[in-house]
């Protein structure tokens, strides 16, 4: 494999591997903190 | 008797007799270690990396002491520690236990910040292919831009070993001059109106079990995507785990201190170890510290670039400064951000979001190195 044909392979699946992958913790955190809801007695103290 | 005493003062001057004769690489080595002392005493610039960093490059420098050969003590820590990869790794454990991914969690989304941060490490990576660099040299070469220092050596030190010292100096360098690099390209690619954009202060918190369940879903989810990097990213969300939980004091208590800081001596003396004149002084060295500069440079570009997109997406509430935290020099790059913020409305905050991008940015910088490794995997480079 010649030295561009790695460089732009490697910066297109690099760059769009590690976007992707932090949009799917993005959602997944999300997803948790539907799932685990701060209590309504923490949240008046932290609105504080 | 005459001829033994003769060849025993023979042995005694037999350094200062190397150093006159072949010794001028290790002489300005010595002056470098010297410079790198400066800087950690006198200046205070990661003191607790560049000290024995210094100190190591000044052993080594010392000729004929035998320390980086087989048996020696820097050879000792650099197989023990550096070939085998543990002290990245224990340092990383250490730093995710000193971590608070809180605003992270309070606003996920700024976690973008973090992958766009990283970009400096792909143009990098193509400009020291385009100067000639072989294709696993350049990718240690551009994990400079991750502005991480374990990463960095952790790769370097799988596939490129021959550039560990150029290489994780230069990011530890670079790193401490984040405050000096960051803002005139923060300033030079925003608008005045875009620098005193203020951010809603999130209220929002998240529940312990959030937090808990955060570091083992990163662990599982990353390391299914780019299983290469499961090292690097297991070890700073154990860290983190063990600190969340809140059960294993001790243990989160010994990763952040005693752990961390007897690995990070051994790390420092190691590297300084790879610092020995003759291998170390080659114009390819000097191209390292200029790619790496440049790839820190990148980052903050693409960081701001990144900052003015979202500014625009979202009708002006996100401020682009914070596009420069997307990194991993932790806190220093948050800080860099709320100094320039209120460089221009003295009445701006911007540190809580900063510190979200910014752990953000630890996140982005192992994910880039993680997927990496694994794309290289792919296509059988390593």
């Amino acid at each position: 494999m010649s030295d561009w044909s790695f460089g732009i392979s490697l910066t297109i699946v690099g760059v769009s591997g590690t976007f992707l992958t932090l949009g799917i913790l993005i959602v997944v955190i999300e997803l948790t903190k539907k799932i685990f809801p701060l209590p309504e007695s923490k949240k008046d103290s932290a609105g504080r | 008797m005459l001829e033994s005493i003769i060849a025993g003062i023979s042995g005694l001057g037999a350094g200062t007799m190397y150093l006159a004769t072949k010794g001028l690489p290790n002489i300005i080595m010595l002056f470098v270690g010297g410079v790198l002392l400066y800087l950690a005493i006198k200046r205070e610039i990661e003191p607790l990396l560049l000290l024995p960093i210094g100190f190591g490059c000044v052993l080594v420098n010392v000729p004929l002491s035998d320390l980086m050969e087989q048996g020696g003590m820097l050879r000792f820590f650099y197989d023990v520690g550096i070939i085998t990869e543990i002290f990245p790794l224990l340092i990383f454990v250490g730093i995710g236990a000193m971590t608070d991914f809180g605003p992270l969690l309070e606003n996920p989304k700024i976690l973008l910040f973090g992958a766009a941060g990283q970009l400096g490490i792909f143009c990098t990576l193509l400009l020291a292919l385009a100067l000639g660099f072989p294709q696993l040299d350049a990718v240690c070469i551009g994990i400079i831009g991750a502005c991480d220092g374990p990463t960095a050596i952790y790769v370097t030190s799988q596939y490129a070993p021959h550039l560990l010292g150029p290489v994780s100096v230069a990011a530890y360098s670079y790193m401490s001059l984040v405050p000096i690099i960051q803002p005139p390209i923060m300033k030079a690619l925003t608008t005045e109106k875009e620098r005193t954009t203020r951010m809603a202060i999130t209220k929002e918190s998240v529940s312990k079990n959030t937090r808990i369940l955060f570091p083992i879903i990163v662990t599982i989810a990353t390391g299914l995507i780019a299983p290469k990097g499961l090292p690097l990213m297991g070890t700073i969300m154990l860290g983190n785990l063990m600190k969340e939980s809140g059960v294993v004091a001790r243990l989160t208590g010994a990763s952040e201190n005693e752990i961390a800081n007897i690995v990070t001596l051994f790390l420092g003396l190691a590297i300084g170890g790879t610092m020995e004149g003759h291998t170390f002084l080659k114009s390819e060295t000097l191209l390292i510290f200029g790619l790496g500069f440049l790839a820190i440079s990148l980052d903050t570009v693409a960081g701001v670039f990144f900052g003015k997109i979202m500014y625009r997406l979202t009708g002006g509430k996100i401020n682009p400064l914070i596009g420069a935290a997307g990194i991993s020099a932790y806190p220093m790059a948050a800080r860099v951000v709320q100094a320039q913020g209120q460089r221009y409305d003295k009445k701006n905050f911007l540190l809580m979001h900063a510190m979200g991008a910014n752990t953000g940015g630890q996140i982005g910088s192992v994910m880039a190195a993680a997927v990496m490794l694994s794309v290289l995997k792919g296509m059988g480079l390593i």
